[in-house]
């Protein structure tokens, strides 16, 4: 496949239009692979004590890219879904660092475990303005091509996160 | 002959299982969700099924990124819980039952459902949170369990009519079963729930709510949700909710709403659970007779296909 015809077929995805959110479909799947199976080779308890012990050193048995690399040792938890990483498997990472999973969901939400967990207790996030990146509240027409779908209040939320902020 | 006499649905969250494992059923916050599930589990003591068909999804325990299937049906003698990064659960090895796991695919591959069958696996919270909620905490389950894993963790998994009608195949594999067992299938995950990235956190009450609503009377209505419409509405991670449709495509198409429970949060998740009885209750799941106003034509209509029937023997 051309350059431009994977850009084309990229841009086509309707569900990047999902704010806030990385679909880890098979496009990711492909581009995360050694991400996850190093996230994954942390089920074993010697592996997290060597990864432990020098990361950079561990990292280097598994064909990571430098942003990949990078996004891990800085616990980027939302750099690392946008890599290819998958949550499921990024969460052994969080265990490994002795982490819940609601510090993970702070640090990937932007907000402290405090506010994150007095937020799921009210309720959770409301999907209220946070169906669409574009701003078409496609609710009733999963279609987006469809021009005649009503415009709702564009979200808040960014799919991809300022770089540098914790 | 066997026959699935009842479906339930039930979150699987992790967080229930470690508040089990570390004896918190009691806290208020965690008693608000297991109180739902005391219903359950008299109805469950009272049903004493032969069998549960439990359908779940790993979460890269038993499958990593090497292999990601999209059906994978458990045909071994037993299943030992997954050590998933802090210790196995402290929960009964589930045993399976290798004759009827392999009756299904049989059946269900010839009537095109290319599933996988594992003859080796772990199974993760993802099957033994469900099994607590409906069983409570004994020394063994009370009865076999054959474990169907769905992906959902790769996008796509498949979609919600592939999954209603594979519940269609295996409702028809279970009753070409000889042997008389009574079996309850249970679809797991959900509800509204996402974990990841900056949107974690959403939760849609109005959707589960209508979904749960769709499941008991409309379910071939919620079999046509696209994709796009659980992730965005249900949260990148609510996609699991097209599991609940194998459960329900395994039942009559009429069923008898028995209990109903939600509540949010649990962990991250919005908790739902309901238990659907097939409405015949007849051993060969013959429709109820009609009433009604169209009644005498559609006793016709049944009629004259049970003569199709018989002329082809």
């Amino acid at each position: 496949m051309t350059a431009a015809k994977e850009a084309k077929e990229k841009e086509a995805k309707e569900y990047d239009d999902i704010p806030g959110t990385f679909v880890f479909d098979a496009d990711r799947s492909r581009q995360g692979y050694h991400l996850n199976m190093f996230c994954m080779s942390l089920m074993k308890a010697e592996n997290r004590k060597a990864f432990k012990a020098n990361e950079a050193e561990y990292l280097n048995r598994f064909a990571l890219t430098p942003e990949q690399r990078e996004a891990i040792l800085k616990r980027e938890y939302n750099r690392m879904l946008e890599l290819g990483g998958n949550i499921y498997f990024t969460a052994k990472l969080g265990a490994t660092d002795g982490h819940s999973f609601q510090h993970m969901a702070a640090v990937m939400t932007n907000s402290t475990q405090d506010d994150y967990a007095k937020m799921m207790l009210a309720g959770g996030r409301s999907v209220e303005g946070n169906r669409s990146r574009s701003g078409l509240d496609v609710r009733k027409k999963p279609r987006a091509r469809n021009a005649s779908a009503k415009p709702a209040a564009k979200s808040k939320l960014r799919s991809t996160p300022k770089r540098g902020k914790r | 002959m066997a026959r699935i006499i009842a479906g339930v649905t039930s979150s699987h969250v992790p967080a229930i299982g470690a508040a089990i494992d570390l004896k918190k059923t009691e806290e208020p916050y965690w008693k608000r969700v297991f109180s739902g599930f005391e219903k359950s589990k008299e109805w469950m003591a009272k049903t004493k099924p032969d069998l549960v068909i439990a359908v779940y999804n790993d979460h890269a325990s038993a499958f990593s990124v090497e292999l990601i299937p999209t059906f994978a049906l458990g045909c071994a003698a037993e299943f030992p819980p997954a050590d998933e990064g802090w210790g196995p659960r402290p929960v009964p090895v589930v045993k399976g039952h290798p004759a009827l796991a392999s009756h299904i695919a049989q059946s269900v591959i010839l009537d095109e459902f290319d599933l996988t069958i594992v003859n080796k696996m772990e199974v993760d919270h993802g099957l033994t949170v469900p099994l607590n909620l409906m069983f409570g905490s004994p020394t063994e389950w009370p009865c076999p369990v054959i474990p169907l894993a769905v992906n959902v963790v790769m996008y796509p998994p498949p979609t919600g009519h592939r999954c209603y009608m594979l519940g269609r195949a295996i409702r028809k594999a279970v009753q070409s079963y000889p042997e008389d067992l009574r079996v309850v299938i249970m679809g797991t995950g959900g509800m509204s729930h996402q974990i990841s990235g900056p949107r974690a956190g959403l939760i849609n009450s109005k959707f589960d709510k209508a979904y749960l609503d769709g499941l008991t009377r409309d379910p071939k209505k919620l079999a046509r949700i696209p994709h796009i419409e659980y992730m965005r509405e249900a949260g990148a991670e609510g996609i699991e909710m097209v599991m609940w449709l194998i459960m329900r495509g395994a039942l009559d198409d009429k069923v008898k709403e028995v209990y109903r429970f939600y509540t949010v949060p649990a962990s991250n998740t919005a908790v739902g659970h309901i238990i659907l009885e097939n409405a015949s209750g007849s051993p060969k799941g013959k429709r109820p007779v009609p009433t009604g106003r169209h009644a005498p034509k559609r006793r016709a209509a049944l009629e004259a296909k049970q003569v199709v029937v018989r002329s082809k023997r």
